[in-house]
């Protein structure tokens, strides 16, 4: 369940085509048990969502759930899924606070933003070796913690911090880009989405901020980051991401594998989220195969899974949270977004 | 703070300038009708939004993706500006014949007509995000997405105040806006059109008894006001690179504020509550923050109207000198 065909779709049918490779992989088998993916578009709004939810529960006695894909309709959703003690796994929602309900069916199989903003934080003091560092944020649920947080963990490493925010709705950011100007920082991050994140980049260089390295997450990890900033612009910018996606180098075998089976049904490169999506779908076929097709046995069989999968080792803890906490670097190169390493083990080139 | 505000002056007071002159055209449509018809167009958002999209169809068509220079460069601004002019009156003059006229014919009362605006507002909204995006600007599905424009000029320094560098995009965007302005300016009160747009301001009946043509004048008003939106969206285009189908919506509420903080139905009010409120608002960033902008320069507005009620310059469009 998540957007399918909404604004941010762009970020749900990735991880969906993932789910969905596994499934049809499983059914080509011809197992005793078949399995079949049933798509809701929310189009990302929680209201629709607990709609679709009820559905699914009531009239298509669906067995488990791979979504809601973004935070603000799983925080609906979430109630509705544990009255009906239906198992969700999420590839996509990261707001920390979902796991704090104690759900019992609600499992998320990527770190959340608390461990996002420390770990890209780290890089920023770390690998970039920065000294003075300018935050911005663009006041939504979303980036405002997160920027908080990175700003937190860059103090606590002796970093000079200053900060700003924007309208992301605005479309002139000089104000922001004026007060970076003047405080000549060596870094910049900024938590917030792609579209934002492009024109600002852009007006940052135009305004001649051409040596501080930009740094953003993984709402702006898109190629929409590249064309709004302009290629040039773009170039050497970093974005972490509790996400892994294969790219076109990658050499673990298990990975090559994702990844050429996905690009060969999809005639595309695995984008965002599409390895949590295919390690979520396999959990799920996991659990069938061990003859587990109620809802009630299926949740317990995702509470004991632990199953290596592509992007990380799958095993929850009690609270739904998948145990690997790994935040990726990516950096744009060539106009194009390349892997670069785990945020605690990746250096700048 | 204040040494702060001192090192950001000038970029400040640059970017200010820019956008206001932006804000000041857009202001110029309100201002216009609402002299003319007591009518604020709150559709009038999306005449500049469609205005961008009207500049954006020459490189589009033109498959422009590297700098230009020279002659080219020229003759590409140029065509975006006319562009987005015709792109916006046509439709500002279909607002006027579709949402308006026939409610003006019945004597439907302003609240309708309010409402209306609204309805049409929408309407061109999602008749961009749904059809004309993905149609003609061959994005299908991306409707809702923004779309960029690939640099059409080096964004070289042109001279430098203080030290601080003004690239030429920024002088480009000031000088074509008041040159727009100085030609609306000589248009209302040097031609036979003028005349009849200020003597409709002033009374509408007895312009009518002096042989005006009132649904004319209406229609030139409303294409005037929308051919400055058009040039307020080719200007936008050409320094931000970027449109979508909701750029209308921040737009329309700050010029709309700056007409009323110049004084709503007076065009120079138009043209010094935009570079006014361009201006306020990147100061008051510097000081107070970035999060502030919005309230600090809606702030400036109530002040302004508790003290002067009809805006800075307070003249309306009717009282303006024959």
């Amino acid at each position: 369940m998540g957007d399918l065909t909404g604004p941010n779709s762009g970020i749900v049918i990735p991880p969906k085509n993932g789910a969905k490779l596994v499934f049809d992989e499983y059914n080509k088998t011809n197992p005793a048990t078949k399995i079949e993916l049933v798509e809701y578009d929310s189009q990302g709004d929680g209201s629709k969502a607990v709609g679709l939810a009820q559905q699914a529960i009531k009239n298509d006695k669906v067995a488990a759930m791979i979504g809601p894909a973004f935070s603000g309709e799983s925080a609906q959703v979430g109630p509705v899924l544990e009255e009906a003690q239906l198992p969700s796994i999420t590839a996509s929602a990261t707001n920390t606070k979902l796991a704090q309900n104690g759900w019992k069916y609600w499992h998320r199989i990527l770190p959340n933003d608390s461990v996002q903003g420390p770990g890209i934080a780290d890089f920023i003091a770390g690998a970039a070796a920065s000294k003075n560092a300018f935050v911005i944020d663009d006041k939504s649920d979303y980036g405002k913690p997160l920027a908080d947080a990175v700003k937190g963990q860059l103090e606590t490493k002796g970093v000079k911090v200053t900060t700003d925010s924007l309208d992301p709705q605005e479309s002139d950011f000089s104000s922001v880009v004026n007060k970076v100007a003047a405080t000549k920082p060596d870094s910049i991050f900024f938590g917030g989405y792609y579209a934002a994140a492009g024109n600002l980049l852009k007006q940052l260089r135009d305004k001649g901020v051409k040596d501080a390295k930009f740094f953003s997450a993984d709402g702006s990890l898109d190629k929409g980051l590249i064309d709004g900033a302009g290629a040039p612009n773009a170039e050497g910018a970093l974005v972490g991401c509790p996400c892994y996606i294969a790219t076109a180098d990658v050499t673990d075998e298990k990975v090559k594998k994702f990844a050429d089976a996905y690009k060969a049904a999809y005639s595309a490169d695995p984008a965002i989220y599409a390895a949590e999506g295919y390690d979520a779908a396999s959990v799920i076929v996991e659990a069938v195969k061990a003859g587990n097709t109620t809802p009630e046995k299926i949740n317990e069989f995702i509470k004991t899974v632990d199953l290596a999968g592509v992007s990380k080792q799958v095993k929850f803890g009690a609270n739904g949270e998948v145990e690997a906490k790994d935040i990726y670097m990516y950096q744009v190169k060539n106009g194009a977004i390349t892997l670069l390493g785990k945020a605690s083990e990746a250096k700048l080139g | 703070m204040f040494s702060d505000f001192i090192n950001q002056f000038w970029p400040a007071s640059i970017d200010g300038l820019a956008f206001g002159s932006i804000y000041a055209l857009i202001a110029l449509g309100y201002t216009m009708v609402y002299g003319v018809l007591r009518l604020i167009n709150f559709a009038h958002s999306e005449v500049f939004m469609i205005g961008t999209f009207g500049a954006m169809f020459v490189p589009f068509t033109l498959g422009i993706d590297s700098t230009l220079t020279g002659i080219a460069l020229v003759g590409v601004i140029l065509a975006m500006i006319v562009a987005g002019m015709l792109a916006s009156a046509g439709t500002a003059i279909a607002l006027e014949q579709v949402a308006y006229k026939p409610l003006r014919k019945r004597g439907a009362s302003r609240l309708a007509a309010l409402i209306s605006a609204i309805g049409a507002s929408i309407f061109l909204q999602e008749l961009f995000a749904l059809v004309v995006i993905p149609g003609v600007f061959d994005r299908p599905e991306r409707g809702r997405i923004q779309m960029g424009l690939p640099r059409l000029m080096e964004r070289s320094e042109l001279f430098s105040i203080a030290g601080h560098p003004v690239r030429v995009d920024q002088v480009v965007v000031i000088v074509a806006a008041i040159g727009m302005m100085i030609a609306l300016d000589a248009l209302v009160n040097r031609t036979k059109i003028g005349r009849g747009i200020r003597a409709t301001a002033q009374n509408p009946e007895a312009a009518t008894l002096m042989g005006v043509d009132i649904n004319n004048i209406v229609r030139m008003t409303f294409l005037i006001g929308g051919a400055m939106a058009g040039v307020a969206g080719a200007l936008y285009l050409i320094s931000y690179e970027n449109t979508n189908y909701y750029i209308g919506f921040l737009f329309g509420i700050k010029a709309f504020t700056a007409a009323v903080l110049g004084g709503i139905g007076n065009l120079r009010g138009a043209l010094v509550g935009g570079v006014v409120l361009g201006l306020v608002e990147n100061y008051g960033a510097i000081l107070v923050g970035s999060d502030w902008k919005h309230v600090i320069s809606f702030t400036i507005l109530i002040l302004v109207l508790m003290f002067r009620p009809t805006g800075i310059l307070g003249e309306s469009l009717q009282q303006a000198r024959a």
